[in-house]
């Protein structure tokens, strides 16, 4: 059990109410009409010859959390870094509260907070140190500083360790620390590119639980992941985007729709039947490992579909080493949007499912 | 709870002018470029070391071979050691610029709304601070090993006012080339490959009258030089010529020159 039982009330201000008057007021300055926290209009960019981004579009209301769901080199990082203003876009617009992310690329950056795939944080200085440091560079008052520091520091579990030099900390530490920092400033904006990634499960569900306060708090969240799972439970919706291209986009319940909300999972136990098995399994939304001698279908008909599955195999003379039910991944929403997995993910995948 | 009205302070930025921001900005970058120094035992080694260790070799090994005419190698050396001690320490400003742009902190800073110069200011600030603590060690040493010096109250400020310019000019030099390396490795030998000539082909170890024509004619004009000989001719009395407004003259044209290059590069390679 994690008992991270952190206080809504300090993560953020954004919120309705009182508490958060000064700069509610500037946040509907900015505001674009709609109450679009971030708009993305057929963002291109290349490395060299190679096309990352090849017209992305999509927005993202405020105070709502969108997942960018891909696998490596999907383009997820790099739509990331444009709208962090960490790099110029070849083609397309990118709008922060209704500022253009070039043309006024200072402005965007008191609204937004970035936390990368590898901690930004400086290893020689303490977490107090990092956290005043970066505190100072967005200019808050010295007094603020010190009481966001106190309250991020306890937030996050990392008084103990706030005076020690971030290179004793542990990944999760990093993490947390590095997502702090980007926190001091209370920016109504957050970019979180794969929070959990390399965690542990308790850090992942720790994480998973500060982006949730988060939310609640009125921040808007921009989160990359190759987890199905994780957008799932933290995404409002899901842009499912590989080659720099949207390949979906939808709730999560949406998504689920075209994919199945569960998988049933069979394991055959001779790869010489494998074959055969296919053609009699042959129900929606069929993937095959012909590796591990899996097939995987849409659960619909709950213990009925199982019972008639086995049967069916049990006629057929196939001997079955496993059956289970599953969470699809992000390997199934690939195979049922482009018909192909996911190169990259297939090792994580089949270690989540063996783990 | 907290109460609400602690809220209403939140994230109230202060207002200030883009100067003072710009200033504030250096400022706590220097801070943490300057406490990197107390927190890497290795550079608080190195900065300490480095610099008696050549002192001692020239001193004592090679300097019974040199040829300084009418004072003696230890005064004559002195000088040059502390120059180069200072040129050689702008190396940090090279290898903590490549390592800072390799690791993921470069994109937190540019993510912040910051003066785009700071971070620069801050390792040059930081070598600032380095050499100091360097340059007073080889002064503390040479007096050990028999420095005589006969400069006045208002030479020793001519000296460490000169000295303070030529660590920024040097360290502004480095800041570029912490620029355009590619990598960590790269940053320590380009560092060397500028300085070592600089400081070995000048006056600072031995007198240029020895040295072939072409080296002796690049020997006798490089800033360097005027640098060391205007430092040795305040401390020992030997003659200045031309060298000492042409060392300040140098450093001041270094800095105004590679400052905004420098920033320019940083600017350049940070937005793709």
């Amino acid at each position: 059990m994690v008992s991270a039982d952190f206080g809504i009330s300090l993560l953020s201000t954004h919120g309705t109410g009182k508490q958060g008057m000064v700069h509610h007021n500037r946040l509907i300055e900015n505001q674009a009409p709609a109450g679009n926290a971030i708009v993305v209009k057929g963002l291109i960019k290349s490395f060299k010859r190679l096309k990352v981004l090849d017209g992305i579009d999509f927005v993202v209301k405020q105070g709502t959390v969108l997942a960018l769901l891909g696998p490596n080199g999907a383009g997820k990082t790099t739509t990331v870094h444009i709208l962090g203003t960490l790099l110029l876009p070849d083609g397309g617009k990118a709008l922060i509260n209704g500022l253009d992310v070039v043309k006024e690329a200072n402005r965007v950056r008191s609204l937004i907070g970035l936390t990368g795939q590898y901690a930004a944080l400086d290893e020689y200085l303490t977490g107090t140190e990092n956290l005043h440091m970066i505190g100072r560079l967005y200019r808050l008052s010295h007094r603020d500083i010190k009481r966001r520091t106190r309250e991020l520091l306890e937030l996050f579990d990392l008084v103990e360790a706030s005076n020690r030099a971030v290179k004793t900390y542990s990944g999760g530490m990093r993490r947390r620390l590095d997502l702090a920092v980007s926190l001091i400033a209370s920016p109504p904006i957050i970019f979180l590119d794969e929070p959990t990634t390399g965690l542990d499960p308790r850090s992942r569900l720790i994480m998973w639980n500060i982006i949730k306060q988060l939310v609640s708090s009125g921040t808007t969240i921009l989160l990359t992941t190759q987890d199905m799972d994780e957008a799932d439970n933290l995404a409002d919706r899901i842009v499912v985007i590989n080659g720099g291209k949207i390949i979906a986009e939808g709730t999560a319940d949406e998504l689920k729709q075209r994919i199945g909300s569960e998988r049933l999972e069979i394991t055959v136990s001779e790869a010489s039947n494998f074959d055969e098995a296919k053609k009699v399994v042959d129900e929606d939304g069929l993937h095959v490992d012909s590796k591990r001698r899996t097939l995987s279908v849409v659960t619909k008909g709950g213990v009925h579909q199982l019972k008639q599955v086995l049967s069916n195999l049990d006629e057929a003379g196939i001997n079955v080493e496993s059956v289970s039910f599953r969470s699809p991944t992000l390997d199934d929403v690939f195979l049922t949007l482009t018909g192909h997995t996911t190169e990259q993910s297939k090792g994580e995948t089949k270690a989540q499912q063996e783990g | 709870m907290e109460k609400p009205s602690s809220f209403t302070t939140d994230k109230q930025t202060e207002k200030h002018s883009k100067f003072f921001w710009t200033l504030s900005d250096s400022w706590t970058l220097t801070k943490r470029s300057v406490k990197h120094i107390t927190r890497n035992l290795d550079q608080l080694f190195s900065v300490a070391l480095f610099p008696m260790m050549f002192f001692l070799l020239f001193r004592y090994v090679f300097g019974g071979a040199i040829d300084t005419g009418n004072i003696s190698y230890v005064n004559y050396l002195v000088a040059g050691i502390f120059v180069q001690m200072l040129a050689f320490g702008a190396n940090y400003t090279t290898m903590n610029l490549a390592v800072d742009l390799q690791r993921g902190i470069v994109n937190r800073f540019r993510s912040l709304p910051i003066a785009r110069s700071a971070l620069i200011v801050g390792h040059v600030a930081a070598d600032l601070v380095r050499n100091i603590v360097s340059g007073l060690i080889v002064i503390g040493v040479s007096f050990l090993v028999g420095f005589q010096p006969v400069a006045g109250p208002t030479d020793w400020v001519l000296v460490f006012g000169l000295a303070i310019l030529f660590s920024l000019a040097i360290s502004w030099i480095s800041a570029i080339m912490g620029l355009l390396v590619k990598s960590i490795e790269a940053a320590q030998w380009t560092g060397f490959i500028v300085i070592f000539p600089l400081t070995f082909v000048s006056g600072a170890f031995v007198p240029t009258e020895t040295m072939p024509d072409a080296l002796r004619f690049f020997a006798e004009n490089q800033p360097l030089t005027h640098v060391i000989e205007a430092i040795r001719g305040w401390l020992v009395g030997t003659p200045i010529g031309n060298s000492g407004w042409l060392a300040f003259a140098w450093c001041t044209g270094i800095i105004i020159v590679a400052m905004p290059v420098a920033t320019w590069l940083f600017r350049r390679k940070t937005l793709q």
